[in-house]
């Protein structure tokens, strides 16, 4: 591309009269659907970056244990309250690569707190791929290797640390495992009901579609949490963490579906009278054959944009049942657990650390809100 | 069909939907084994007090616990006698609750009255809020008065409700003075309406209102503004700059109109919401609404308690949810009274 002297571009190769100008655009026209979603969707850049962030926080789950220094309930008891404490790298002018200085508590006869002072004089190496607590990579893997550990005689808390003394850091690493999955679990038990139920009201009509209409209405008049706060109350109090973690996300799901199986039935009802699909019955298809193969392709992109809408809402469920003691319980790790702690003002106020998991969920419900923009708004490449 | 007739029909519908609700409600408030009674008989057997185990046993015949459950659900819903005649929701008897020792209704009391009110003070927030936001924001599209619109009403949708209670409650108190906790000063409980304690609960409203309706504020802003967007790119608004109306004169004239059906419609789908995010808000900020009451109640398993709560906040959605309807056929004669198609 050269630039002529009035400012127009002109392309460098030679002209080919021959060339037909069509072949680009038929190269267009016959790129596969995913391909010219793809190119929509790059213009979107803040979903773009979203989606990219909310990959590597998915890749970072099975591997938190890991990146974080301590397991989930490793009690630092000379430790409580700790403030977050600042990696340095250089001490009296003299590089000395990551290292902290360690902490020790002196208690505040004034105001009852306990005061945190670094001794300056001691700076202490971080050590890299190093032995701690012991944790499963993935849930299955044992494994006492971590990223980077504290050093000997000195803590490591990043983001503080809270009432009994545990690294809110690490917590945070371990309770994205529940809290990002959560969502997932979720929202596939409201895909699965809200395609049945929407399709089978969408395509047979009639009486059951009926029901099935009066169902989705009542559910939607009403509101979720309370029903979710009842529901979540009737979990026995003597599950396990991860039957209970289980139970919550179906919870969330159950009571998500009507609105998708609204969706999915008015598509239905419109597609229905398609020639293809009236082909496909001649052919003898079955039913359930022809609402997977021939009906559910067609908006399927439509119900993934919508659902990913529907995710951040559901994270937000779980953090506030667990914030108010329903949802998921100690010893497990959530967003919401941790929040738990946090839930009054003096706790803010003296030890605003303790309130850092709201972060993780502002920015992971933010990033979901703009995936689900830039994939719905990408979902149509016909359209201009 | 006129408007009259709409309403009945609608009214009708709701009754109905109520009753299904009802036992939807009821449905799950049995879902723990037991109930309170038998907790309590089996708790009191273990410990060996045999006194209060008669008095409990009494108390389940009383209350018809020891039917089956359908037997159980027409005695609370007032459908069938119980021990002692017809006296169930219908008849206007809420219940007893086991946890308090006292009737339910003076238990809930005067905080049924607070959560409608701040129901519909959030509601009106809303409004107040979205609408010259999200007008605003659709005039000015993508200039920084846009752009700043939406990064707040995107914040607005993904904090926590809680979180930002805690947040306003902080900076209020510190920098404004603005009461923490309750819907009034504690000398006001229980004393009769008067113009200090209407001031008082209107003080401690402020923080509540913004929490509440702040999510949904942002979602209507962010749907007006679409819908004003789509209205906007139309050619009779083209034609009525180009006679040389003023831009603010035509867009409260044309487009705003047309924008602003969908607008009321929401307000069905916000409600439910927003009822969910006052019970959630009420128990973080010790509001006297049924919020905190209902939580105690669950986990207590208190079921008349619970199950009346849930009930009622069910109700609340549905009036609004039917007010909005009406409002719709009123504002738009075009709907033609089959109920919202969104």
């Amino acid at each position: 591309m050269t630039q002529l002297p009035d400012g127009r571009y002109v392309d460098d190769a030679p002209y080919d009269p021959q060339a037909s100008i069509q072949t680009l655009e038929r190269a267009d026209l016959d790129a596969p659907n995913w391909l010219l979603v793809w190119r929509k969707f790059k213009q979107h850049k803040l979903g773009l970056i979203s989606g990219v962030f909310l990959l590597l926080c998915y890749l970072m789950l099975p591997v938190a244990g890991f990146i974080a220094p301590y397991t989930p309930n490793e009690r630092q008891s000379e430790h409580l309250y700790s403030p977050p404490q600042s990696v340095n790298y250089w001490h009296e002018g003299e590089f000395l690569g990551p290292f902290v200085y360690p902490m020790t508590a002196e208690a505040d006869l004034e105001t009852f707190q306990w005061k945190f002072v670094p001794d300056l004089s001691n700076p202490l190496k971080l050590e890299f791929f190093c032995k701690g607590g012991e944790y499963r990579l993935a849930g299955l893997i044992k494994s006492d290797t971590h990223l980077f550990c504290p050093p000997d005689g000195a803590t490591l808390f990043l983001w503080g640390s809270d009432r009994l003394g545990r690294d809110v850091f690490s917590r945070i690493l371990y309770g994205a495992q529940l809290s990002l999955t959560v969502g997932l679990i979720g929202i596939s038990v409201s895909f699965f009901l809200g395609i049945l139920f929407g399709s089978i009201a969408g395509y047979f009509g009639g009486r059951i579609d009926w029901v099935i209409n009066r169902v989705i209405e009542i559910l939607r008049s009403l509101p979720e949490l309370p029903l979710w706060l009842a529901l979540s109350a009737a979990v026995p109090s003597n599950w396990g963490p991860v039957s209970v973690f289980f139970i919550i996300s179906i919870i969330l799901g159950i009571l998500d579906w009507p609105g998708l199986a609204r969706a999915v039935r008015a598509k239905f009802l419109s597609l229905r009278e398609e020639e293809f699909v009236r082909a496909a019955e001649m052919m003898g298809a079955s039913s359930s054959r022809v609402i997977r193969k021939h009906l559910l392709p067609n908006f399927m992109s439509h119900l993934i944009a919508s659902a990913t809408l529907s995710i951040p809402a559901m994270i937000l469920g779980e953090t506030a049942l667990s914030f108010l003691g329903l949802g998921l319980r100690a010893p497990a790790v959530s967003w919401g657990v941790m929040l738990n702690d946090a839930q009054n003002l003096a706790s803010i106020e003296i030890y605003p650390w303790t309130a850092i998991p709201m972060l993780p969920i502002i920015i992971i419900v933010l990033a979901f809100n703009f995936l689900g923009d830039g994939l719905r708004d990408s979902l149509d490449p016909y359209q201009s | 069909m006129s408007i009259l007739r709409y309403t009945i029909f609608r009214f009708g519908t709701m009754l109905l939907t109520l009753w299904a609700v009802s036992a939807l409600v009821f449905l799950i408030i049995n879902l723990p084994p037991g109930d309170y009674l038998s907790n309590q008989i089996a708790e009191l057997r273990a410990s060996g007090q045999s006194a209060g185990v008669a008095k409990a046993e009494f108390l389940r015949k009383e209350y018809a616990l020891d039917r089956a459950l359908w037997e159980q659900y027409m005695i609370w819903i007032g459908f069938l006698p119980g021990p002692h005649g017809f006296s169930g929701l219908v008849q206007g008897n809420f219940g007893w609750s086991f946890e308090f020792d006292r009737p339910v209704r003076d238990i809930v009391g005067d905080s049924l009255w607070l959560t409608v009110l701040v129901n519909v003070a959030a509601i009106i927030f809303v409004y107040a809020v979205a609408l010259p936001l999200g007008v605003i924001a659709a005039a000015k599209s993508r200039t920084w008065i846009d752009y700043t619109s939406a990064f707040v009403g995107y914040l607005g949708l993904a904090t926590p409700n809680f979180l930002l209670a805690l947040i306003l409650y902080y900076y209020g108190r510190k920098y404004l003075n603005i009461p923490i906790g309750g819907l009034m000063d504690p000398i006001f409980e229980g004393q009769p309406l008067s113009w200090e304690k209407i001031k008082s609960i209107s003080v401690h409203m402020i923080v509540p209102t913004i929490v509440i309706g702040t999510a949904g504020a942002s979602a209507m802003m962010q749907r007006l503004r679409a819908n004003m967007l789509d209205e906007l790119g139309k050619p009779y608004v083209e034609t009525a700059i180009a006679k040389g109306m003023s831009p603010s004169r035509m867009l409260a004239k044309y487009p705003l109109r047309v924008a602003f059906n969908p607008f009321v419609a929401d307000i069905g789908n916000l409600l439910p919401s927003m009822v969910s995010g006052s019970v959630l808000v009420s128990v973080v900020m010790g509001l006297q609404t049924i919020g905190p009451t209902l939580l105690t109640a669950l986990k207590t398993q208190d079921q008349f308690l619970s199950g009346f709560v849930l009930m009622f906040v069910a109700l609340l959605t549905l009036i609004g949810t039917m007010i909005s309807d009406i409002l719709l056929v009123l504002l738009d004669p075009r709907i033609r009274y089959e109920g919202r198609e969104s």
